[in-house]
């Protein structure tokens, strides 16, 4: 059994509705497990509650049901075992970039000597290729330099599980290509656990290892996990002439056109013989592959030829 | 950009000179009218009763001779023509409306305060018992007085604000006295002070203190709870302890806010030092403007007024560079 290092059980969010009485209950009964090492990317329409998980798992935000775990221990604030990539950047204005990475560092590590603080950032954000960049204040800095910068810091914490909210959403797709090759790199040499929402199909299929669909809110659910397995190292240029990919391009967008307000609101549309379970109430997403559904459908439409 | 600047720079000199030029003329023609004595027909009925010729009273008011001379001049009985061959009214002791006097209640001109000015700034630091001090002398006392209240208000206001600014609870339960006690008058606590302390230099230094506390509390309190929430969200998943999270995120973050507070509660200051001087009395440029004032050294006030006007400006600028050095750009 692989070890899971972030749990997610019955997870639910519900804010005050704008009438009386009719509380707005963004998501329920949201169950996930992220292995060890493991990419996942997470899609769904705008206001379906992704960024709401997200800052749970921070520890920015608390469920209004169930609970997440980290390596076994229940999360109940944020904290130095995950890092986060906020969605606009959020850097210090007033710290150049070299110092809004230390002062992570020196956090993480307060015992350091400003001489290990300063190398340790320095070598992420050459990662991040920074370099030219270290003593510019963000404000003189380009979108995708910020971006990279706030990536660099996540990264400097070496922590165990990394938390990224559109890290790329406001860039534009050239700038996001190179900055998903960086993304790639730092992953390949670090192997963290990595949870990602984006809006961006191709994006998460070059980089998943799993993607969360998510159905329509109000009452937003994980409907299904898509398994990646197109082999690694991948390349932006190379991937969509794997065999296999516009099959899960498709089914992506399938979900994302139809299914996703098919299956909106009706909790476990997906029937309960159909999953594993661990314990009768928790329903976790079940894993679709549609390479190999596709391969299948193909076989038996050849044997009934 | 220079262009304009260069072209601002013109435009101002101009009206500076344009003003100077206006006041010269207005001062030194008022001499002329001022010569001429107004008087009224009682008066002249007055004069007329005891002898003196209509004739004689217009030549006499248009020397600038006043009513009590003209009317002693009637009271020793001699026609215009005998008192010229006598050698004129000088020589009986009287001044016509001369420059002597005129330099002494008139509205003095540029030229006689610059030549005031001159006097001060040369020795400004000149001692010659406790009402008569030089104008360096009088800022250093204005001055300890401010920094040392605007130093107090800061040590007082910048922590009350920050825990107004972090803390809802705290906000609310302090807020009715900020606004209470905000629109008070600074000079309304003197008496308060006076009779407290019992100190005029302390009153002095409390009534500064009270008026700067308020715009830096204010703006603290402001600028701490503004900040924004993703820059707190990085403290967070960093751990930072509350303490850290105020000295790395909130204070810079809100140091531009804090020390607009400041520049605004120096110029209160110094608005205020001047008029709690004049109540208090003893040394201080506020004290001397007034002093100058009695002792109708109009030249010498108008000099002091200017020399305020300038430390105000130096006070601003030094605040406003301090400012440049905590501001950032988003
Ligand atoms: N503070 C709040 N008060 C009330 N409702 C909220 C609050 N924050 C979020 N919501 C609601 O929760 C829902 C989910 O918000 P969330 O930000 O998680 O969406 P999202 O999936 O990240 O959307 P997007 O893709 O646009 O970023 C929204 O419908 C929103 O109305
Ligand atoms: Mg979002």
């Amino acid at each position: 059994m692989p070890h899971y290092i972030v749990k997610a059980d019955l997870l639910g969010k519900t804010f005050p509705g704008a009438k009386r009485n009719e509380p707005n209950v963004v998501f329920e009964n949201v169950n996930f497990r992220l292995e060890k090492g493991e990419f996942v990317t997470c899609i769904g329409h705008s206001g379906c509650g992704k960024s709401t998980i997200l800052n749970i798992l921070a520890g920015l935000d608390t469920p209004t049901s169930g609970c997440v775990f980290t390596d076994g221990k229940l999360i109940d604030g944020p904290g130095l075992d995950r890092a986060v990539v906020f969605q606009n950047h959020s850097l210090l204005p007033w710290l150049s970039a070299l110092r809004n990475v230390s002062l992570a560092v020196k956090a993480k590590w307060p015992e350091w000597s400003d001489a290990e603080v300063h190398e340790h950032a320095l070598k992420y954000l050459e990662m991040a290729s920074l370099t030219q960049a270290l003593d510019l204040k963000p404000h003189a800095l380009s979108g995708g330099m910020r971006q990279r910068v706030g990536i660099a810091r996540a990264f400097a914490l070496e922590t165990d599980v990394l938390l990224m909210d559109e890290p790329f959403g406001a860039l534009d797709a050239l700038t996001r290509g190179a900055i998903q090759d960086e993304l790639i790199k730092i992953w390949t040499e670090t192997r963290k656990t990595v949870f990602m929402i984006t809006h961006d199909v191709d994006e998460a299929i070059l980089l998943s290892d799993r993607i969360f669909l998510m159905t329509n809110g109000p009452q937003a659910r994980i409907a299904e996990a898509v398994v990646i397995d197109i082999p690694r190292p991948r390349d932006r240029g190379e991937i969509i002439h794997q065999p296999g990919y516009y099959d899960i391009r498709n089914h992506i967008i399938d979900f994302l056109v139809k299914r996703s307000k098919e299956l909106s609101g009706s909790v476990r549309a997906v029937p309960l013989s159909e999953v594993q379970t661990e314990n009768e109430e928790l329903v976790y997403p079940p894993d679709v592959n549609p390479i190999a559904d596709a391969r299948k459908s193909r076989r038996r439409t050849l044997q009934s030829a | 950009m220079t262009t304009r600047n260069l072209h601002a720079g013109l435009l101002s000199l101009t009206l500076l000179i344009a003003f100077l030029a206006v006041w010269h003329v207005l001062t030194t023609s008022a001499s002329h009218t001022a010569a001429a004595t107004k008087l009224s027909s009682n008066q002249i009925e007055t004069l007329e009763q005891k002898g003196m010729p209509k004739a004689d009273i217009d030549a006499y008011a248009t020397e600038g001779l006043t009513f009590p001379q003209l009317d002693q001049i009637a009271g020793l009985g001699l026609s215009r023509e005998e008192i010229d061959a006598a050698g004129g009214i000088q020589s009986f002791g009287f001044t016509t409306g001369g420059a002597a006097e005129e330099a002494e209640t008139g509205f003095p001109s540029p030229a006689q305060v610059w030549r005031e000015a001159k006097e001060q700034i040369f020795d400004p630091f000149y001692d010659r018992g406790p009402n008569d001090k030089g104008i360096g002398i009088q800022l250093q006392y204005s001055l300890a007085r401010v920094l040392t209240g605007f130093l107090l208000a800061i040590t007082v206001a910048v922590p009350l604000g920050f825990l107004i600014g972090m803390s809802p609870l705290w906000s609310s339960a302090i807020n009715p006295y900020v606004q209470v006690l905000k629109p008070i008058s600074p000079l309304a606590w003197l008496p308060v002070a006076l009779y407290l302390i019992k100190d005029s230099e302390q009153a002095s230094v409390f009534v500064i203190f009270i008026c700067s506390v308020w715009p830096m509390l204010i703006n603290t309190a402001f600028g701490v709870a503004n900040v924004k929430g993703d820059w707190l969200n990085i403290a967070k998943t960093l751990e930072m302890s509350k303490l850290k999270t105020a000295f790395r995120v909130i204070l810079p973050a809100a140091a531009p806010t804090i020390l607009t507070g400041m520049r605004i509660s120096i110029g209160i200051a110094w608005l205020v030092i001047v008029a709690a001087e004049m109540v208090i009395g003893g040394v201080g440029v506020g004290y001397f403007v007034w002093n100058e004032w009695n002792g109708l050294n109009l030249a010498s006030m108008i000099f002091a007024i200017v020399i305020i006007g300038l430390v105000g400006l130096i006070l601003d600028l030094a605040l406003g560079q301090a400012l440049r050095l905590v501001e950032y750009k988003e």
